[in-house]
């Protein structure tokens, strides 16, 4: 049993301490939207954010996460309004399939945080995430028209 | 005053034949009853591909899958064009294979592959459209006793010109639904269009930044249980035993189950536990003979097949061994294409809900009917008590087309507890060791040229593996694969851009143990690098310019050429280049449309980076060219990914790579920009998703030799020590 903060509630999460933070958050707190690629930090589709830091879930087990500030996609948006992150994102029409979007949207905005306005070789080596429909093109714009917003 | 006569007319105008296929005809039930087929809320159909509720909601049935590629919004386009309804008043939705095969299978085909999604069925889509119109223009007329070629119909209201009344869509629904149906529509003239060919915005991408689409991966059902499987690791294996004993006491865990006579699921309360107890579960494999094989034996059994008497011929004009022994010049080459896993980002799923009397399926598939036929096969019961209930997909490329093994473990991990719904996910390490993979080819090409530069004779041998001839062994003809010609052929979707005078072009089919799938471009992505690096190669040795090489054989193929001079244009080909950039082009006819590229490069050692691609397409019509744009970008990324990264190697029997580690994906600071072309000549419906992508590697390919005057003609790139920067 363990005590998560995420989205800016307390939830109980009875799993092994050792679980991944992406299962707890999935199973345990029912929040979906934070999606499995490879299990192995390596995709990106599980990025959250923890203090504020995008990290990938599927790699930080729950006792790590206990005590920390956790952000998913579902809580990006604040009061029903969209992040800027996601308003560029439906401006651009940037997803395909959608299902990396989430990891993407995430570390794209923990970028933002960061840089505000990032140039081109800011966004190469923050985003890593995979993304096999291919829509880089459109996350490059998204991230540039977010800056501006 | 509506006859049951007249309702199966109307339900079964579009699919006139109501041809019923796959062995799903069994246990069909034509529903009869109330006159008005009614959605689940309610609201009344006007006919199969429209529902109109009373508030103006215009709800479309899609039967083809939305995997990103944009077609429940270009297939809405289609319908709501005709029907001339608001478009902000649109909203989609799928149909169920079990409704289909009840109803005659009246929304055709739901296969979602080969880029059919709109080119194959924007005809009845749009006549589904205009016959609503119809119908709804006639309830109105009928309620105001006016002729109705007085009325007209325009943004989802209904106008009697002479006296200026309106009504709205949503009022004459009810009535409309009873109106007969007009044996004939006509369609609009092209130039008419307000919707399609408009880039118009996505139904789909609100749910998508938000976390709230649900994806296979996603779904609650309640007092679902979770399940974690193992499959034989090497292909036509089996389980011969497992200690369950072992992981039985580990939290949460509820069942530890064989699944057919090749794979193990232990099924638990959270998917984590499942997995967690089939990675401590011992499990030991009766790995059969096919244990024996690994990619240097496939490699030589097709390396065999180059020079092998026998082989299916596809295209043989004049005499190719004279014209190329009496050559000038003679020019040969061998090429290897490598077996590619799809990897999609969401890795295969299924959920199964099975009692004796009813199985439930819910699936991220490509084609709801092939999900069908596996949930009857594997349940064991008929048509009328199984139902697939299509879920969004994370990623298709194919492999969730033609193949539902993961439903039939699914289904068959169901029937052993029977009442709950089961939730099966694989791991990345199971998608990636039991795909349907890119079949492995080979092949060598030999060209002659004549003391003018001419080229007067070309034979390109294929040698390797059928997808046809393990997957739908029925359509092949007389044995021979014509799917494995994609590209080369002398007519059709997939011509060959070239005429030359004595021509040759044949397979020598080397099937293997390793099962190949369609993969996003399917044949298509090897044989542009067999016939386009050649032809580049060719050029070189005649001593002229590639673009210019070309030309001269493509006087018979305008539309091959206007998008090949499209992309010359643009990127300024026979221009001087920025230093250091050098370019490659491509053109290949696929799936209906005519495609080319023009690549510019910079190689810096072993680094090569892909600074700009120019792609040009001509798909007959473009539908949505925004959508269109992103799916030529996305192509290229799929295509490039695949050129330098990616390959699936044998070893014992079984695929060595197990997650992105070993086959790696491109990422965005590999991107190169993309500019595209999008110039419909209109006339016919080509696709979109996949033609775009076997254009990617021969032009990069092309740019590298003009680069550094070195051909590779084996793949990955990775494998010559190259990477992508």
């Amino acid at each position: 049993m363990a005590r998560l903060t995420i989205n800016g509630k307390s939830s109980e999460v009875n799993v092994e301490p050792s679980t991944p933070l992406l299962w707890a958050i999935r199973e345990q707190v029912g929040l979906t939207g934070t999606k499995y690629g490879c299990g192995v930090a390596l995709c990106g589709a599980c990025t959250v954010h923890v203090d504020g830091k995008a990290v990938r879930s599927c790699v930080m087990t729950v006792s790590a996460a206990v005590g920390k500030q956790i952000t998913t996609i579902e809580g990006l948006a604040a009061n029903g309004v969209l992040h800027k992150v996601q308003k560029a994102w439906v401006d651009n029409e940037v997803p395909q399939c959608g299902y990396c979007q989430s990891g993407l949207i995430m570390a794209a905005a923990a970028l933002l945080k960061d840089k505000p306005r990032p140039t081109d070789a800011d966004i190469d080596a923050s985003i890593t995430n995979i993304c096999r429909c291919g829509t880089f093109q459109q996350v490059r714009e998204a991230i540039h028209a977010a800056a501006k917003a | 005053m509506i006859t049951k006569a007249l309702k199966i007319d109307r339900r079964s105008f579009i699919v006139g034949t109501a041809a019923v296929g796959g062995g799903l005809a069994l246990g069909l039930k034509i529903p009869f009853g109330a006159d008005v087929v009614r959605a689940q809320d309610g609201s009344p159909e006007i006919n199969a591909w429209v529902v109109i509720r009373p508030d103006d909601t215009v709800v479309i049935r899609v039967a083809r899958s939305e995997m990103g590629q944009g077609t429940i919004t270009g297939l809405a386009q289609m319908a709501a064009e005709e029907l001339e309804c608001d478009w902000s008043k649109v909203t989609t939705e799928y149909p169920t294979p079990g409704q289909s095969v009840a109803r005659k299978r009246v929304w055709g085909n739901f296969s979602t592959g080969g880029s059919r999604g709109i080119r194959e069925s924007n005809e009845y889509v749009r006549k589904g459209g205009a016959t609503a119109r119809v119908m709804l223009v006639q309830a109105a007329a009928d309620a105001w006793k006016v002729p109705a070629s007085e009325c007209s119909a325009a943004n989802s209201i209904i106008t009697h010109k002479p006296s200026g009344r309106t009504t709205t869509y949503g009022k004459v629904a009810e009535a409309a639904a009873k109106v007969t149906p007009p044996a004939e529509v006509a369609l609009k003239d092209p130039k008419d269009w307000k919707i399609i060919g408009k880039s118009i915005k996505r139904l789909d991408t609100i749910g998508k930044v938000t976390g709230a689409q649900v994806y296979g991966a996603d779904l609650k059902l309640p007092g679902m249980l979770n399940a974690a499987i193992k499959d034989c690791p090497v292909f036509g294996g089996k389980v011969k035993s497992f200690e369950a004993a072992k992981v039985q006491g580990m939290p949460g865990v509820r069942h530890v189950v064989q699944v057919g006579d090749s794979a193990v699921a232990v099924v638990a309360d959270t998917w984590w536990q499942a997995k967690t107890a089939l990675d401590a579960l011992p499990i030991s494999w009766d790995e059969g003979p096919n244990k024996q094989v690994s990619s240097a034996s496939i490699a030589e059994m097709l390396k065999a097949g180059l020079d092998a008497d026998q082989a299916f011929v596809r295209t043989q004009v004049g005499d190719v061994k004279s014209a190329i022994a009496g050559a000038a010049k003679k020019v040969e080459a061998v090429y290897a294409y490598p077996f590619q896993n799809h990897a999609p980002m969401e890795p295969m799923n299924a959920t199964a809900k099975y009692t004796a009397d009813k199985c439930e399926v819910w699936v991220p598939t490509q084609n709801g009917e092939a999900a069908f036929a596996a949930t009857l096969a594997a349940s064991g019961l008929p048509a009328e008590k199984c139902e697939v209930y299509k879920i969004n997909l994370g990623g298709g490329f194919g492999r969730r087309g033609a193949f539902h093994d993961y439903v039939t473990q699914a289904v068959l991990i169901a029937k052993q507890v029977p009442g709950t719904p089961v939730k099966l996910l694989w791991t990345r390490e199971e998608d990636m060791t039991h795909g349907r993979y890119h079949p492995v080819m080979q092949a060598k090409l030999t060209g002659g040229l004549d003391a003018g530069g001419n080229l007067v004779g070309l034979h390109l041998r294929l040698s390797g593996q059928s997808i046809l001839a393990a997957v739908f062994p029925q359509n092949l003809q007389d044995g021979r694969d014509n799917a494995t010609f994609q590209g080369l052929d002398p007519s059709g979707d997939f011509t060959l851009g070239y005429t030359v005078p004595n021509l040759l072009i044949d397979h020598a089919m080397r099937n293997t143990h390793v099962p190949p799938g369609f993969w996003r471009g399917v044949n298509i992505n090897q044989n542009a690098i067999f016939l386009e690096c050649f032809l580049d190669e060719l050029a070189k040795a005649s001593g002229q310019d590639a673009l210019e090489f070309r030309r001269k054989l493509m006087s018979k193929h305008p539309k091959h050429l206007a998008v090949l001079n499209a992309v010359a244009d643009r990127a300024g080909w026979g221009k001087p280049a920025p230093q250091g950039v050098h370019r490659g082009l491509a053109q290949m006819m696929a799936f209906g449309s005519y495609v080319a590229a023009c690549a510019e490069i910079s190689v810096s050692g072993d680094k090569v980076k892909v600074r700009r691609i120019v792609c040009a397409t001509d798909p007959g019509y473009a539908v949505n060219p925004a959508q269109i744009e992103r799916q030529i970008a996305g192509s290229f990324v799929y295509g490039l990914s695949a050129l330098f990264m990616e390959e699936c190697t044998v070893k014992d029997g079984r695929i060595e790579q197990t997650n992105f580690h070993s086959y790696d994906s491109m990422r965005i600071a590999q991107m190169p920009k993309v500019e595209s072309i999008i110039m419909p000549s209109g006339g016919f419906w080509g696709g979109v998703g996949e033609p775009t992508i076997c254009v990617a590697a021969p032009a990069v390919m092309n740019a590298y030799f003009a680069a550094t005057g070195k051909r590779i003609r084996t793949f990955p790139l990775k494998n010559h020590g190259i990477q992508m920067a």
